[in-house]
């Protein structure tokens, strides 16, 4: 069979690589979409919640026609030790008219819609297919195979996700140390829709995102999620694989235990659980970056490691949304040029490098060594909640003023007060 | 809400099992010199577990998130590959 020649194949119908699809069809290229799902999504799992800015700009207004959940007013972070919790809440409740702030979702739906996306403009997706592996002609990629079948291209872009067996055997990448990247885990329970309202105590569809962190990862690198949807909450632990190679601890049991959670218990009883997901979580931000331009080939999204987590917050998708869209701009300037070489592809990194997504790892880029510090999962949510049991107490002992109480718990965790300075010192100029 | 164990929590899942590859194989070798295996908790499917003195891999019920791959410090003991398109784990929520 003679093989077929696509300007450029696309290897995973995530956001990263739906969005790269979507730009390049609309400019007229030929593109292939190949999913290695029975449908787009059906093998993509995250936390909750999407930045809505990366996605407007592509396609604007998307909250009119995406399958969306619901838009996020409310934020807590909370610490856990224990049976003592403490917990900060913002709410804008103008985050729920247009443009949206962010959004929850559920990935089978929403990565099917944006792939449709791209379909309609014209790329052509393959779903059922696993690529095997990219195809070399003198140490330039030319195409992908898959099984038997052998896809020709002027460009590859390697779109297959946090755990991209792609990046590495193109060469680009060195296989993944477990300190570089988290395993996700989640339960979607579902609930009615009046119920979630009720219990979150939120207007209409409005919806709630939720973070922890202490003694949910019994005090490991790591922290849970919770994340209102409209018929159902998504509900997990991240945690960082360097830990779980260290600890015999059940991810799965983790969870289960979490769920039963005097602060979780009420908010999710009656409901069921609908699905069990895993999910390799890229944590070292800039750190583990492939080579994001080889010959013939660029690399997106989770794949290039494009996560940012600041502990309080975490974004993925705005971040694969925009590579993708990079991705597409720099193949448009190559075909332009007729030099799909890593040279005439290097203007991927560069047009990377005036994005947000560049701007914003950048910026944050020692936040990933930050939050391997152990006091932050066992000794700051003690302390933390430690100071607020002493403030919310009241009891026949005579009275101590707060700088008293703080000092006492400080002395109680043994906690060093240049190590505390120093931590928060560092945190205050990395986040 | 009862307790579910990870058995109960991956039968709730969909599956499309491929009943012809296995997508992660072991070198029994190579895993035999392995003290700690870690693999055995960090699966978050619990599919490692020791039968006969000699660790085992279940392919039905992966959830495909390649932390076994990860966390295995024994260049050569896992060979993982995704499972054939179309089939494994089929997430209806995401």
């Amino acid at each position: 069979m003679a093989a077929e020649k696509f300007t450029t194949i696309i290897i995973g119908a995530g956001p990263a690589g739906s969005t790269a699809a979507y730009l390049l069809a609309k400019a007229g290229l030929d593109v292939l979409l190949i999913e290695r799902g029975e449908s787009p999504g059906s093998k993509n799992m995250f936390g909750g919640r999407m930045y809505s800015f990366a996605l407007n700009r592509i396609i604007p207004n998307f909250w009119e026609e995406a399958p969306l959940e619901r838009p996020v007013v409310r934020e807590t972070v909370t610490m856990i030790a224990g049976d003592k919790s403490i917990s900060l809440t913002f709410q804008e409740d103008n985050w729920a008219t247009p443009p949206y702030h962010s959004f929850t979702l559920l990935r089978a739906e929403f990565d099917a819609w944006l792939a449709s996306k791209a379909e309609e403009a014209g790329a052509m997706l393959a779903c059922n297919i696993r690529v095997d592996d990219v195809l070399l002609e003198n140490g330039r990629v030319v195409g992908v195979r898959a099984g038997d079948d052998e896809l020709l291209a002027d460009v590859v872009i390697a779109a297959d996700g946090a755990n991209s067996l792609i990046t590495e055997k193109a060469g680009l990448r060195p296989r993944l140390s477990p300190r570089q990247v988290a395993t996700g885990v989640k339960q979607v329970i579902e609930l009615p829709a009046e119920t979630i309202s009720q219990r979150f105590q939120l207007t209409g569809n409005n919806g709630a995102a939720h973070l922890f962190v202490g003694s949910c990862t019994r005090g490991i690198q790591g922290g849970g999620f919770l994340y209102t949807n409209k018929n159902s909450v998504s509900l997990g632990l991240v945690i960082n694989a360097a830990e779980l190679q260290r600890y015999p601890y059940q991810i799965s049991e983790l969870l289960e235990d979490f769920k039963a959670q005097p602060f979780i218990a009420p908010l999710i009883e009656g409901g069921r659980v609908a699905e069990y997901s895993a999910h390799l979580v890229p944590e070292a931000g800039l750190h583990m970056m492939p080579r994001l331009v080889g010959n013939g080939i660029l690399v997106v999204g989770d794949a290039a490691g494009f996560v940012l987590n600041l502990g309080y917050l975490v974004r993925g998708m705005d971040l694969a949304i925009g590579s993708g869209e990079a991705a597409a701009q720099a193949v448009m300037e190559a075909k332009a040029r007729h030099d799909f070489s890593q040279r005439g592809l290097s203007v991927y990194q560069d047009i990377l490098k005036k994005s947000f997504v560049w701007r914003d790892l950048d910026f944050y880029h020692q936040v990933p060594h930050f939050l391997e510090n152990q006091r932050l999962y066992r000794l700051y949510p003690q302390l933390a909640t430690g100071i607020a049991a002493e403030m919310f107490t009241v009891s026949d002992a005579p009275p101590v003023h707060l700088l008293g109480k703080i000092m006492a718990q400080i002395k109680k965790y043994q906690i060093s007060l240049t190590q505390l300075a120093s931590d928060a010192w560092k945190g205050g100029r990395v986040l | 809400m009862k307790r579910l164990s990870t058995e109960q929590l991956l039968s709730i899942n969909k599956f499309s099992v491929d009943d012809e590859a296995k997508h992660i194989i072991l070198d029994r070798q190579i895993c035999g010199r392995c003290e700690s295996k870690p693999c055995r908790f960090a699966c978050p499917a619990g599919l490692y577990s020791i039968k006969d003195g000699e660790i085992s891999f279940d392919p039905v019920g992966c959830l495909e998130c390649g932390t076994c791959r990860v966390v295995c410090s024994h260049p050569g003991a896992i060979t993982w590959q995704y499972p054939r398109g179309g089939f494994g784990v089929i997430y209806r929520y995401g």
